[in-house]
């Protein structure tokens, strides 16, 4: 017999449950109650393609040291779903534990010997205790949350608090919930004794906050002054348009008049949605679609008018696996080139990769100034590990006195005073014309948008030097790019090396836990973390101090080193692809394990013989 | 048939409107056109329509998709900000450019293929989400740019000029138009300019969505014997339900036409349609019905013309948004941004 496993506020809990009987409120309760007795958590729900019915699990990391990303390895699986019991029992680290409702009985061939079985009659208790099927229902989950409570010290204090919030003003509700909390948690008191896996107060949360990236990015938009907003349901988008509707009909709506500072449309499709924040971008205002993979396929026409006409849009791309329903509910990275290169003809397309939903909030709104500023397309990338599941991050602020940037708009009073306008023009060299808004000046300022064939007065044109000097400039506005958008973040080894890891997005909390254990293997890796595309200087120096980098991402192709090569010049065989892709969030363990055994196996590059030369 | 002004044509003498605009102010650039396409008469139509309405040129924004037809908003009010925006997707554009300024005039072009194939869906999108807009389709039933290809809109029927029979049924634009809920629907002919200019001058007066499709004979793919959209056909096959004139406010009542039933219509901006009818027992405001007469006048080859359908009070997308009364471009920072007061209670909200 394996030993139990044994932890302080370092353990993995899985809840194994059948979609839409309720368990997910039951679930982020369990989550919440860590949270506040101050033990960071980490939470993924694993969910299906489906309202009801199919399997669905949900995911707590109990994480002391605070290491957000997926650790890996179930300590404590609650089993609470009969379809997916058998790989639910298989999952269980040896010395785990199996939670169970052991009202029917189970063969024993059901069990392992190497794990510890904890049982508790759920439905008996509950037949008990109601008559009625949905209650019986309902209640069977906050049983179970007293009962786990019971078993691994959480204080019954805090869920009944988080009860009382939850339900507050319905004093009937936090009654009945109370009843059953404590017939779970009575239970197992009377029963049994606690596990080896514990959870202790502490103080390692701080002020920190609790949000999904959808939500956060949501109210990055609101923040980031956009006014309208046209979007097509998608998963896993769709709720970071709902956030930001809900943040607008809170926060946007004139207090006076009782009107709305915004206009968000539901559109018929993602065509009409960028076509609406085309046209509203063209008309001065600031508007923002979100959508996923397919939706920016469907898209990628007006991305193209949208970078070869100058017109200022926001796209949130929330990846997910390919195409179809199943995987789409899975998280990937694996939009980068789609979106980086949308559309037709020469075109290439800022983008912002936050890292976690404090990064989806000041990402989004610095999208808006950026889009203003570079009158083009900007993506916010996000994925649907850190958009739709709550993360721990700091809490947002704001600087009060900032403004938005709205770029390089000539105002009536210019064009009134007889400054010269032309909308295709480099008055600056930066790349960047100057625009104006449809309506500004009786005589002066008008122009006739197209994408490719006018020339610097926006005069038509079909000449090639004219083409050949605009898509020429366009680059030099790409380049302008890379001094405004987010600069990467370097966390450099205890001792220099020649080593490096490239990472992104999501994949950054189980990276931060990898260093971690790398240093104490005493493996030295300096690690970049690249915010944003286009790649600005500080990695191409990246590129150049370091013989071998390792460029982890969340897709099968390779993706983001495949953008250092094609844009930065980066050597392939100095980048070496560490890949997942499997739909479940990358972990610590597995960037170690691919990462320890390249490094076992092979020695960087650099230091190889030189290959000799071929006669 | 051709009856725009080129620049260098202008008669000196010719009167400056309210505003002190002469009719050259409306106009754009020289049309690239064919010589004798039915869509140069569009256009000189929208200028003589925006001058004798007084509009302010650049108070206008003219939207297209891709075709001869949305080449055209370069051809007219050449002060105004123009958009030439992607195949068949000028209604989504339109509508995102509405939202951010309801203050302008939003004027949309486009052709049957544009319209009725590529775009039927942001056609009939826009439509059902009462867009304040004139949505003026230059429908010659042929893919001019691509040199004479069938649209949508081609009678099932009808010859190409190449020979080939089109098998499939048309698209009636009007009839879809009334069903998605249109409030102002309207048939005329580029051929007839005393028809066109108050229908295009009633349709930028409406206060929603409002959709004239206008037969535009095409002079090098459609104006042959078989076709049913040449210039020849719809003159013989054009039965005119009434005559309308647009009395804006302020401005003496003048009807010109010759006697018969004239019946008001105020709009709800003030403006007054007078329309002489002349069809026995229509009525322009009684949807139900004109979707029928429509039917019936269709079934026995006739192309109805005029105002079809109006309602004199209809509502409009930031109506239905309830968005404020102020352009949403022009709104400020202390209007769009909550600050971190707002912030600290998200934050408190979220432990």
């Amino acid at each position: 017999m394996t030993a139990p496993l044994a932890a302080i506020n370092d353990f993995v809990v899985k809840f194994a449950n059948v979609n839409g009987s309720g368990s997910a409120s039951a679930n982020s309760m369990f989550a919440k109650a860590v949270l506040r007795m101050g033990v960071p958590v980490a939470v993924r729900n694993i969910f299906p393609s489906n309202i009801q019915g199919l399997p669905t699990w949900f995911e707590v990391r109990v994480t002391g040291e605070g290491h957000l990303g997926r650790r890996g390895g179930v300590d404590m699986m609650v089993a609470m779903n009969p379809q997916t019991w058998d790989r639910d029992v298989a999952e269980i680290e040896p010395g785990g534990y199996l939670f169970y409702d052991s009202t029917k009985p189970m063969p024993p061939s059901k069990f392992r010997p190497d794990i510890n079985i904890i049982g508790v009659p759920l439905t008996a208790i509950c037949n008990a205790a109601y008559t009625v099927a949905r209650e019986r229902q309902l209640f069977k989950n906050i049983i179970y949350v007293g009962a786990l409570a019971a078993l691994l010290g959480i204080e019954i204090e805090v869920i009944e608090q988080l009860l009382a919030e939850q339900f507050e003003g319905r004093e009937r509700l936090i009654k009945a919930n109370y009843d059953a909390l404590h017939m779970g948690r009575d239970w197992v008191k009377d029963n049994m004794a606690p596990l080896g896996l514990q959870v202790r107060r502490a103080d390692a949360v701080g002020d920190r906050i609790f949000i999904e990236g959808n939500q956060a990015a949501g109210l990055g938009a609101v923040y980031g002054g956009a006014t309208v907003c046209a979007w097509y349901p998608i998963t896993p988008s769709t709720s970071l348009a709902e956030a930001f509707t809900s943040y607008c009909q809170e926060l946007r709506v004139d207090p006076e008049s009782g009107k709305a500072n915004f206009a968000i449309v539901q559109a018929e499709d993602e065509i009409a949605s960028i076509g609406m924040v085309i046209g509203a971008g063209w008309n001065g205002a600031r508007a923002f679609t979100a959508t996923s993979g397919p939706g920016v396929s469907l898209m990628t026409e007006f991305i193209g008018l949208s970078y070869f006409a100058e017109i200022p849009a926001v796209i949130f791309d929330v990846q997910r696996g390919g195409p179809s329903t199943g995987m789409p509910t899975r998280t990937q990275q694996a939009d980068l080139i789609g979106a980086a290169y949308a559309s037709h003809g020469d075109t290439k397309h800022p983008m912002l990769l936050p890292m976690d939903p404090g990064e989806c909030f000041t990402f989004a709104a610095q999208a808006f100034d950026l889009a203003d500023r570079l009158q083009t397309t900007v993506f916010v990338m996000l994925d649907l590990d850190m958009g739709m599941n709550e993360w721990l991050t700091e809490p947002f602020k704001w600087d009060d006195s900032r403004r938005m940037d709205r770029g390089k708009v000539m105002t009536h009073d210019e064009l009134e005073a007889g400054r010269d306008f032309g909308r295709y023009l480099d008055v600056d060299g930066d790349g960047i014309p100057y625009r104006t808004y449809p309506g500004v000046h009786p005589t002066r300022g008008g122009y006739f948008t197209r994408g490719t064939s006018r020339n610097p007065y926006a005069r038509y044109s079909e000449e090639g030097s004219v083409y050949v000097d605009n898509v020429q400039r366009l680059l030099r506005k790409f380049e302008t790019a890379k001094s405004f958008v987010p600069a990467p973040e370097l966390r450099p080894a205890s001792t220099p090396t020649r080593d490096g890891v490239i990472y992104y997005g999501s994949t950054g909390p189980a990276m931060h836990e990898a260093l971690g254990l790398f240093e104490r293997q005493g493996r030295r890796l300096d690690a970049l973390r690249i915010r944003a595309f286009p790649f600005s200087s500080e990695v191409d120096d990246f590129l150049a101090s370091h013989d071998r980098i390792f460029v982890v991402e969340q897709n099968r192709d390779a993706q983001l080193r495949t953008l250092l090569m094609a844009e930065n010049g980066g050597d392939p065989d100095r980048l070496v692809p560490i890949l997942h892709f499997d739909g479940t969030p990358i972990t610590a363990r597995f960037i170690v394990s691919s990462i320890s055994s390249l490094m076992d196996a092979t020695q960087p590059p650099g230091s190889r013989p030189l290959r000799e030369a071929a006669e | 048939m051709t009856y725009i002004a080129k620049p260098k044509l202008h008669h000196p003498a010719l009167t400056p409107n309210a505003l002190g605009y002469l009719r050259r102010d409306y106009e754009g650039s020289v049309s690239t056109l064919c010589a004798g396409c039915g869509h140069d008469s569009i256009s000189a139509a929208i200028i003589q329509a925006a001058y004798e309405l007084d509009l302010p040129p650049h108070r206008v924004a003219k939207l297209s998709g891709i075709g001869c037809s949305s080449k055209t908003p370069d051809y007219f009010l050449g002060n105004s900000h123009g958009f030439n925006t992607v195949h068949g997707r000028m209604p989504s554009v339109l509508t995102g450019a509405n939202l951010a300024n309801h203050e302008l005039i939003y004027l949309g072009v486009s052709g049957d293929g544009d319209s009725a194939s590529i775009g039927l869906g942001q056609f009939a999108h826009a439509i059902r989400r009462g867009v304040n807009m004139t949505y003026i389709v230059e429908n010659n039933g042929v893919y001019g740019l691509t040199k004479g290809q069938f649209s949508a809109t081609s009678d099932r029927g009808s010859r190409s000029k190449k020979g080939v029979v089109n098998h499939d049924a048309a698209i009636d634009m009007v009839s879809l138009a009334l069903q998605l809920g249109a409030t102002f629907v309207a048939r005329s002919f580029s051929g007839d300019k005393a028809q066109l200019v108050p229908l295009i001058k009633a349709a930028i007066r409406h206060p929603g969505p409002a959709f004239i499709d206008t037969l535009s004979p095409c002079v090098q793919f459609n104006n042959h014997a078989g076709s049913t959209k040449s210039y020849d056909y719809v003159r013989e096959h054009n039965e005119a339900v009434n005559r309308l004139d647009v009395i804006a406010d302020r401005k003496p009542i003048e009807v010109d036409y010759e006697p018969g039933t004239t019946i008001s219509v105020t709009q709800h901006d003030g403006s007054v349609l007078s329309l002489h009818k002349l069809a026995e027992h229509y009525d322009a405001t009684d949807r139900i019905a004109a979707m029928a007469y429509l039917a019936e006048r269709q079934a026995e080859g006739e192309i109805v013309t005029g105002l079809l359908y109006v309602n004199p009070d209809p509502g409009d997308l930031h109506g239905a948004l309830g968005t404020t009364d102020r352009p949403l471009n022009s709104l400020s920072d202390a209007e769009l941004v909550p600050g971190q007061a707002a912030l600290d209670r998200i934050n408190a909200g979220l432990r």
